[in-house]
């Protein structure tokens, strides 16, 4: 799976290092809990760039290649950071079925980035994901925790003005 | 006592239209009516209707409320739970029979159904191991630890007939005993709970709705092999499941059902929950187990068989969540009752996340041999919109597609192969007439693409290869030479790939090009979709005798290629508008915006 890398600067706080620290300080003697952390660490910095996986490596005292190996193997892991409203939308066949495709090419026009982007605010970002299980409400895209469901094209605008669009 | 109960649900398909909001406004208007020592309102699993969510069901009448909304609570309170009188407009309409309920297990949706893995879901609170306990949860646990020997346990387990439910249909009771039969100081029993096809949601529905059950039955799976510690793998997607899960293993651990000398048997049992993180491939097993030690899910070559060296190089026995949901009462009721359900080599029943194009979404259990033309149109409730059936996809990403020539088909494992199709994990998308099938190939082929893990080449390239070529058949630059390749390529990434991805990635493919080859040729001759839905090989055209010369498509066109001629067509008052065909980029904003229906798509 090819993943967008950040270009933009890392800016973490001691207050974010302590919580990793902690729980790399839990989990450290069992190296399969590796993922396990990262998991922990993306939760804490919203994403995983270098510098964490940096920080983890040596935390847990496993190659950096192989933190970053596991990183880009694993479609949860964001190379890049989220913007304020991540927008996902289901691309899961129930959801492709019932023309979800279409509801993410409108979200593409009109915040005029693909998926996988972020806008340069900084404000939304966008991605494709597969099923959320949510097939009842076919198709389904989510905005940070909110799930719109049955939706067609034609809702997106309505949602978008929601959040400032 | 409660006089009433209100049964919630609380699967993910009705928390995502809010179920959580009714629960809590439910609660405060009961207190408000000083009803909350008379009502008791539990937050249950899946009841399968999703179509109709969020559900509340009120007992002692059974009376079914379907999309009920926030704002209907004060309602259901008031007329309902204080007075006594049904609110007859938010009851699911097939369960009203005059001045009475029916019985939800008398509606058409329920009444061919056969619940077993999912006996508890939308009727226990999955948070409160009491009332699984209530349902006889952790008898079967007892029963093999104080009555049963392990090799009993497996024989059980073998004559039952049991065969995998995620997909590959390997006899349960074998895959035990392998395990059981080599030695060694660690042996680990894993539950694969990484439902990662798009589309089915029953292993999630089991977790969320009765998560105690897999717990037993892991237990049960690690005195019968001889393993002391089970791990969960469960997709990081589900955190309803996850969170149930954490509880219900606290839960137990709390009651003595996990840990240190479960029943004073002397058996030890300890399990641990392990994320996903989306991937795909990490539903097979071998890779499934890479990933818990920690590392990139890649497959490993078989053999050694984790029944030989699996997790951490142990002995492991690996079974999906709904094979896992069978185990308990096959021993409380023995093999031979579950051997009387479903066909000669496929027993018991079957779980199907019923999706598409179908009025009943949701989550269905029937018996072995039941046909598709019964799931769909009796218990789904048929193609909405007056549609065509045209087929229905199972398996998956890795399965293929029945069409409506073999809708008589009694749905078991053999059967399914035998058309060119699989089982798979349970995921069953309905498609009408509106679907192209050629596309329904490229989507699925842009999924494996994404989702091979790289490791072998035929997988890793030859989804590729298979994706441009139907890329180019959609685009309207194919030649019939095309299609021979294109299966030509199909049966060698079968045949070469290291697991079980690779070797049905072709799948979709190869089965509706063996039901659908006109559809393929039809883009390849005659450079049209049938469907009308791959882009590329549309026209979007006017009726100019329709047309009535409003203008709106023209100023909603985003390419400016619409122009008004001058043809006035009888009793109208203003010329009709055509489209240039070249510069079109074919959005159809201009057939959306048409009062009128004269834009059409050929």
């Amino acid at each position: 799976m090819l993943k967008k890398i950040s270009k933009i600067p890392f800016k973490g706080t001691d207050e974010q290092k302590a919580k990793l620290d902690a729980v790399i300080a839990e989990c450290a003697g069992d190296k399969s809990l590796l993922m396990h952390v990262m998991q922990e660490a993306q939760e804490i910095y919203g994403y995983l760039p270098y510098e964490v996986q940096i920080m983890i490596a040596e935390g847990m005292d496993v190659p950096l290649e192989k933190v970053y190996g596991v990183s880009t193997f694993y479609a949860q892991f964001a190379l890049s950071p989220k913007g304020k409203y991540n927008i996902s939308v289901c691309l899961g066949t129930a959801c492709y079925v019932k023309g979800s495709q279409e509801v993410l090419d409108k979200l593409s026009e009109i915040l005029g980035i693909e998926s996988g982007e972020c806008t340069a605010d900084g404000k939304f970002s966008l991605e494709a994901c597969r099923c959320i299980g949510a097939c009842g409400l076919a198709p389904v895209l989510t905005v940070n925790d909110e799930v719109y469901g049955k939706l067609t094209a034609k809702d997106v605008p309505d949602i978008l003005k929601k959040y400032g669009v | 006592m409660y006089r009433s109960h209100v049964l919630v649900c609380g699967g993910t398909g009705c928390t995502s239209s809010n179920s959580a909001a009714i629960i809590e406004t439910m609660e405060s208007e009961l207190k408000a009516r000083g009803l909350e020592d008379e009502v008791k309102v539990i937050r249950t699993g899946c009841f399968g209707l999703c179509a109709l969510g969020p559900i509340m069901v009120v007992y002692p009448e059974g009376a079914f409320y379907s999309q009920v909304k926030v704002e209907d609570v004060p309602e259901i309170v008031e007329e309902h739970l204080l007075k006594g009188r049904m609110v007859k407009r938010l009851l699911y309409d097939e369960t009203i029979n005059k001045d009475n309920v029916k019985s939800l297990k008398e509606t058409e949706f329920y009444k061919k159904q056969h619940r077993v893995a999912l006996r508890n879901c939308g009727v226990i609170d999955p948070e409160n191991i009491d009332e699984y306990i209530a349902y006889d949860g952790y008898q079967a646990l007892a029963k093999c630890l104080t009555e049963l020997k392990p090799e009993d346990v497996v024989k059980i387990v073998s004559d039952s007939g049991l065969r995998g439910r995620g997909g590959g249909g390997f006899p349960t009771g074998r895959k035990w005993s392998f395990t059981a039969a080599n030695k060694a100081d660690q042996k680990y029993v894993v539950c694969n709970a990484d439902e990662g096809d798009p589309g089915a949601f029953m292993d999630r529905s089991v977790l969320e709705g009765d998560p105690h059950c897999i717990i037993e039955a892991m237990a049960i799976c690690g005195y019968a092999t001889g393993a002391t510690e089970g791990y969960i793998y469960v997709r990081a997607e589900y955190p309803i499941a996850v969170h149930r899960l954490e509880i219900a293993i606290k839960q137990a651990k709390e009651y003595g059902l996990l840990g240190k000398n479960i029943f004073d048997s002397g058996f030890d049992f300890d399990l641990h929950v392990r994320l996903g993180a989306g991937a795909f491939v990490c539903g097979e097993e071998t890779a499934l187990m890479t990933s818990i030690e920690g590392n990139r899910g890649e497959p490993r070559p078989r053999p050694p068989y984790p029944a030989v060296k699996g997790l951490f190089q142990k002995p492991t026995t690996e079974n999906n969540v709904e094979t896992f949901a069978n185990i308990p009462q096959i021993i409380l009721k023995g093999a031979d009752w579950f051997a009387s359900m479903g066909t000669e080599k496929s027993k018991g029943t079957k779980v199907f996340a019923l999706g598409g194009k179908i009025k009943n979404t949701g989550l269905v259990e029937i018996p072995m041999g039941t046909t598709l033309r019964e799931i769909i149109e009796e218990i789904g409730g048929g193609v909405p919109n007056g549609k065509k059936f045209k087929a229905a996809q199972t398996g998956g990403p890795s399965g293929g597609c029945i069409p409506a020539s073999l809708m008589d088909t009694p749905i078991d494992y053999d059967n399914l192969t035998a058309i060119g199709c699989m089982m798979g994990s349970g995921g069953l998308i309905v498609m009408d007439e509106d679907n192209c099938m050629v596309d329904i190939a490229k989507f699925f082929l842009n999924f494996t693409v994404d989702e091979s893990c790289g490791k072998c080449t035929p997988c890793r390239v030859g989804t590729k290869r298979l994706l441009e070529m139907l890329d180019k058949i959609t685009s309207g630059k194919g030649t019939l030479e095309d299609l021979d390749k294109l299966e030509e390529l199909c049966y060698y990434i079968k045949q070469n790939s290291l697991c079980g991805l690779g070797q049905t990635a072709p799948n979709p493919v190869l089965a509706t090009l063996k039901f659908f080859r006109e559809e393929y040729v039809s883009h390849v001759v005659d450079k049209k979709c049938p469907a009308g839905v791959c882009k590329d090989l549309l026209t979007f055209v006017i009726d100019k005798d329709k047309c009535i010369g409003c203008g709106m498509c023209a100023r909603n066109c985003p390419a400016d290629t619409i122009i008004k001629t001058d043809y006035v067509a009888e009793g109208h008052k203003l010329p009709s508008y055509e489209i240039i065909p070249d510069k079109c980029v074919k959005c159809g904003a201009c057939m959306s915006n048409c009062k009128f229906k004269a834009i059409s798509k050929v």
